[in-house]
C-alpha cells in the first residue's frame, strides 16, 4: 500500500559519536584491485568529504559516499570483494548491536557512521578503511540492495516493527522484501535472527544456513497475526505458533537472563550498557562472530568495552543536573526502555519531538504502555510535549508540561531522560559530558 | 458504555487504542461506567454500545472485513448500536474498497460508500471543519473515497485530503468516520464527548483536560499553513 521512499540518505544528522569518519587511506593502496572508474569514484569522494568537512557541514561521510556512487554505482560491490562482512538490520537496537560487534571482533574493523546506514555512508566507511573485516548498520528497507552489493559472510536480524509509519514502508512489506531477498541471497550467507519475532522468523526461514536465537524481545504487537496466513499467533511460555504450522524454530543460541548458551558454549554475559534487550544485542552479535570463527567467550568480553553508543546510555551534565541519556524511537523502543526504568527514581523525563526524522505522528505515543509510570512524575518536554502531557493524563501519571526548561527541578540524584530521535540530539547538544 | 475495540491485532496500526482510551476516560470523569473489550479474532462479537474499527495493513484489512461479514456486526448496527471508524475501519464499511495490485474488495455495505485506489499515498496532517468546530489529526492512506447520494461528509477539508480533497469521512445516525487515524478523539476532545453524548443519551457536563490545550495547539498551528 505504501509508496516507497528510497532516494534520500537520512534526513537528520545523527548526534556525533566515536565512529565519526577520520581514517585516510590512499587510494593507491587500494587501486591494485579496483577499476579506474572505481578509482575515480574514491578520488571524487574523499574530495567532496574534505570539502565538506572543510567547510563544517558535517562529517562528510554521506556526501562522498553519495558522489562515489553516482560516478560509479558499482563503487559499493567494489570495495566489499575480499572483505569479511557482518551486515546489522532492524528496527530497533541496529547502531548498539553493531557497535558490540565492532568490539567483539577486535581491532581494525571497519564500520559506518552512527546513522549513516544507506549505500553512501557504506562506501564512506569502507574508503575509509583498509580493514578486511566490517560491521555495517544497515537500514532495513536498504538491506535487499545491500546484500546484493556487499555479498555479506553474516546477515544479524534483530527485529521488525511498527516505526516512523509516515514516511516508511508498513512493517509486513518490509518484512516481505527480507524475504525474497534471502530466498535469493548466496547458500553461503548465514543469517543470525531473533527467533522470536515471528517476522524475522517469517523473513529468515528462507536462507540456506540460520542460527536462530531464542532472545527475549518484549514486543510483539506487529506480529499478533501470522505473516503467513494472518490467522492469530499463539504464545505460551516462551513459544509461539500459528495453525497453519509456522512456529517458532529451534534455537542455536539461548538466553536466560544473563546465562548465554551458543551451540555448545555457555557463557555469563556482562555489559557497561543496561536493559536485557542490550543482552540479547550482545549475543546475536557475539552468534555472528562465532559464525566467522571469533570464540562467544572472547567476543562477550571484548564487548564490556561498550559504554555508549553516540550518546545513548551515557551520562550527561545539564545546569548542574546529572542526566541518564535514555534514545528510543519507536513503541517497541520506548516499550524496553520504560521496563529498565531505575524503579528508585520517581521523576522521568521525557522528550518527544514529531520532526522529519522522528515521522511527524506522534499517533505511536498510543501504542506504548505509559500506564507503568502510574507513581511516578513525567516532566513532559520537547515539541509535543503536549500531545505526550495528553497520552500521560489518559494514562492516570502524574505530569508536568515543561514550557521553560528552567522551571525544571534540581535534583541531586540521575534523571533518566527519554527522548526520540531529534529530541535526544537536541539534548546532546544541551548537555556536557 | 461498553466500548469494543474490534480486532486490535489487524486494525491497530496506528495508535488506535487512544480512541478507546479517551472514550473510556471522558466518561468515567463524569461518572459513566465503561468497559473496554479487546475483540480478538477468534472471539465472538460482544454486545457493545459503541465498536471501534482502527486503521490496518492491506492483507489484515481484507482479514478483517472477511471476519466481520460473518460477525454480528451488521446486525448490531442495524439494531442501534453506534460505530466509530478510521481510515482501514472507513473503507471497511463501504460497498466497496481497492487495495493495492487489488481489484474492488467487497465491504460490509454498512454505508453507502465505494474506495477507489487513489494515483498517489496522502500522509501528513489533515484539518477539516466539522459544523462549527475543527478536527485535526494524522492521514495515511492511498484511497480516493466517494459517498453514495444522501451520505453525509462528517467535514470539509481545510487542509490535507480525506476522501477526495474536499470532504472527509462519513456520519450517519449511528456512524462516524475519518481518515483521521490513531487516536483521533484523544485529540479532538469535543468530538469524543458527542460520540460519548450521543452512545450514552445523555448531556455532558464540561471537563478541562489538557486534550484541550492539544487540540487548541494543532488546530493553531494547522491553520495557520
Amino acid at each position: 500500500m505504501a509508496r516507497r521512499r528510497f532516494f534520500a540518505e537520512g534526513p537528520a544528522s545523527p548526534p556525533a559519536g566515536p565512529f565519526v569518519f577520520s581514517g585516510v587511506v590512499s587510494v593507491r593502496s587500494m587501486s591494485n584491485r579496483l577499476s579506474p572508474r572505481a578509482v575515480l569514484a574514491l578520488i571524487a569522494l574523499r574530495t567532496v568529504n574534505s570539502l565538506s568537512r572543510a567547510t563544517g557541514r558535517g562529517s562528510g561521510t554521506v556526501a562522498g559516499g553519495r558522489m562515489g556512487l553516482v560516478i560509479y554505482p558499482k563503487l559499493l560491490s567494489d570495495l566489499s570483494k575480499h572483505r569479511q562482512i557482518i551486515l546489522v538490520s532492524a528496527t530497533n537496537g541496529k547502531t548498539t548491536t553493531t557497535a558490540l560487534s565492532v568490539a567483539g571482533w577486535g581491532d581494525n574493523v571497519a564500520t559506518n557512521a552512527t546513522g549513516a546506514n544507506m549505500p553512501a555512508g557504506h562506501v564512506a566507511a569502507l574508503a575509509a578503511s583498509k580493514a578486511t573485516r566490517a560491521v555495517l548498520e544497515t537500514d532495513e528497507a536498504w538491506l535487499p540492495a545491500v546484500i546484493e552489493a556487499t555479498n555479506p559472510n553474516v546477515v544479524v536480524l534483530l527485529n521488525l516493527s511498527r516505526d516512523q509509519l509516515d514516511r516508511a514502508t508498513e512493517v509486513r512489506a518490509i518484512a516481505e522484501r527480507w524475504r525474497s531477498s534471502l530466498a535469493k541471497a548466496s547458500k553461503n550467507l548465514v543469517v543470525v535472527a531473533n527467533a522470536n519475532d515471528p517476522l524475522v522468523v517469517y523473513s529468515s526461514e528462507v536462507a540456506g544456513d540460520v542460527r536462530w536465537c531464542d532472545i527475549e524481545t518484549s514486543w510483539t504487537a506487529d506480529a499478533v497475526s501470522c505473516p503467513k496466513c494472518t490467522q492469530s499467533i499463539i504464545r505460551n511460555a516462551g513459544a509461539w505458533s500459528c495453525v497453519c504450522g509456522f512456529a517458532k524454530p529451534n534455537c542455536n543460541t539461548r538466553v536466560v537472563e544473563r546465562e548465554a548458551r551458543i551451540g555448545d558454549i555457555s557463557v555469563q554475559v556482562q555489559l557497561s550498557i543496561p536493559g536485557q534487550f542490550n543482552i540479547g544485542n550482545a549475543v546475536m552479535a557475539a552468534t555472528a562472530l562465532d559464525v566467522l570463527g571469533i570464540e562467544p567467550t572472547k567476543s562477550l568480553m571484548s564487548m564490556r568495552s561498550v559504554s555508549g553508543i553516540a550518546g545513548r546510555f551515557t551520562l550527561r551534565t545539564w545546569q548542574g543536573r546529572k542526566l541518564h541519556m535514555l534514545l528510543a524511537k519507536n513503541p517497541a523502543g520506548f516499550e524496553a526502555l520504560l521496563e529498565s526504568l531505575d524503579p528508585g527514581n520517581e521523576d522521568v523525563w521525557i522528550a518527544i519531538n514529531a520532526r522529519v526524522a522522528d515521522g511527524k505522528d506522534p499517533s505511536w505515543l498510543y501504542d506504548v504502555s505509559f500506564e507503568q509510570l502510574q507513581g511516578r512524575k513525567v516532566w513532559c518536554l520537547g515539541d509535543r510535549r503536549l500531545d505526550l502531557a495528553t497520552r500521560l493524563d489518559y494514562a492516570d501519571v502524574s505530569y508536568e508540561v515543561v514550557d521553560d526548561l528552567n522551571s525544571l527541578p534540581a535534583s541531586a540524584s540521575t534523571t533518566e531522560l527519554l527522548a526520540n530521535y531529534t529530541a535526544f540530539s537536541d539534548w546532546m547538544q544541551r548537555s556536557t559530558q | 458504555m461498553k466500548i469494543a475495540l474490534i480486532y486490535p491485532e489487524l486494525l491497530g496500526t496506528y495508535g488506535d487504542y487512544g480512541n478507546a482510551l479517551a472514550l473510556s476516560q471522558r466518561s468515567m470523569r463524569r461518572g459513566i461506567d465503561t468497559e473496554i473489550m479487546n475483540v480478538a479474532i477468534t472471539d465472538e462479537l460482544p454486545l457493545a454500545d459503541v465498536y471501534l474499527l482502527g486503521g490496518g495493513e492491506d492483507g489484515p484489512q481484507r482479514l478483517a472485513v472477511d471476519l466481520l461479514k460473518k460477525s454480528s456486526l451488521r446486525q448490531r448496527v442495524l439494531n442501534g448500536s453506534h460505530v466509530f471508524a478510521v481510515c482501514a475501519g472507513l473503507q471497511i464499511l463501504g460497498n466497496s474498497f481497492s487495495v493495492e495490485g487489488d481489484d474492488a474488495y467487497e465491504g460490509l455495505s454498512l454505508v453507502d460508500v465505494e474506495t477507489a485506489r487513489g494515483s498517489v499515498r496522502s500522509v501528513g496532517e489533515l484539518l477539516t471543519q466539522v459544523g462549527q468546530n475543527r478536527l485535526v489529526g494524522f492521514e495515511n492512506h492511498g484511497g480516493v473515497t466517494s459517498l453514495g447520494r444522501g451520505v453525509a461528509p462528517l467535514g470539509n477539508v481545510l487542509h490535507g485530503r480525506g476522501n477526495d480533497g474536499k470532504h472527509d469521512g462519513f456520519v450517519t445516525d449511528t456512524i462516524w468516520a475519518t481518515y483521521a487515524h490513531g487516536p483521533v478523539l484523544a485529540m479532538n476532545p469535543w468530538l469524543c464527548d458527542e460520540v460519548i453524548a450521543k452512545v450514552t443519551g445523555t448531556k455532558l457536563s464540561p471537563l478541562n483536560t489538557v486534550a484541550d490545550k492539544l487540540y487548541e495547539e494543532r488546530v493553531t498551528s494547522l491553520s495557520s499553513r
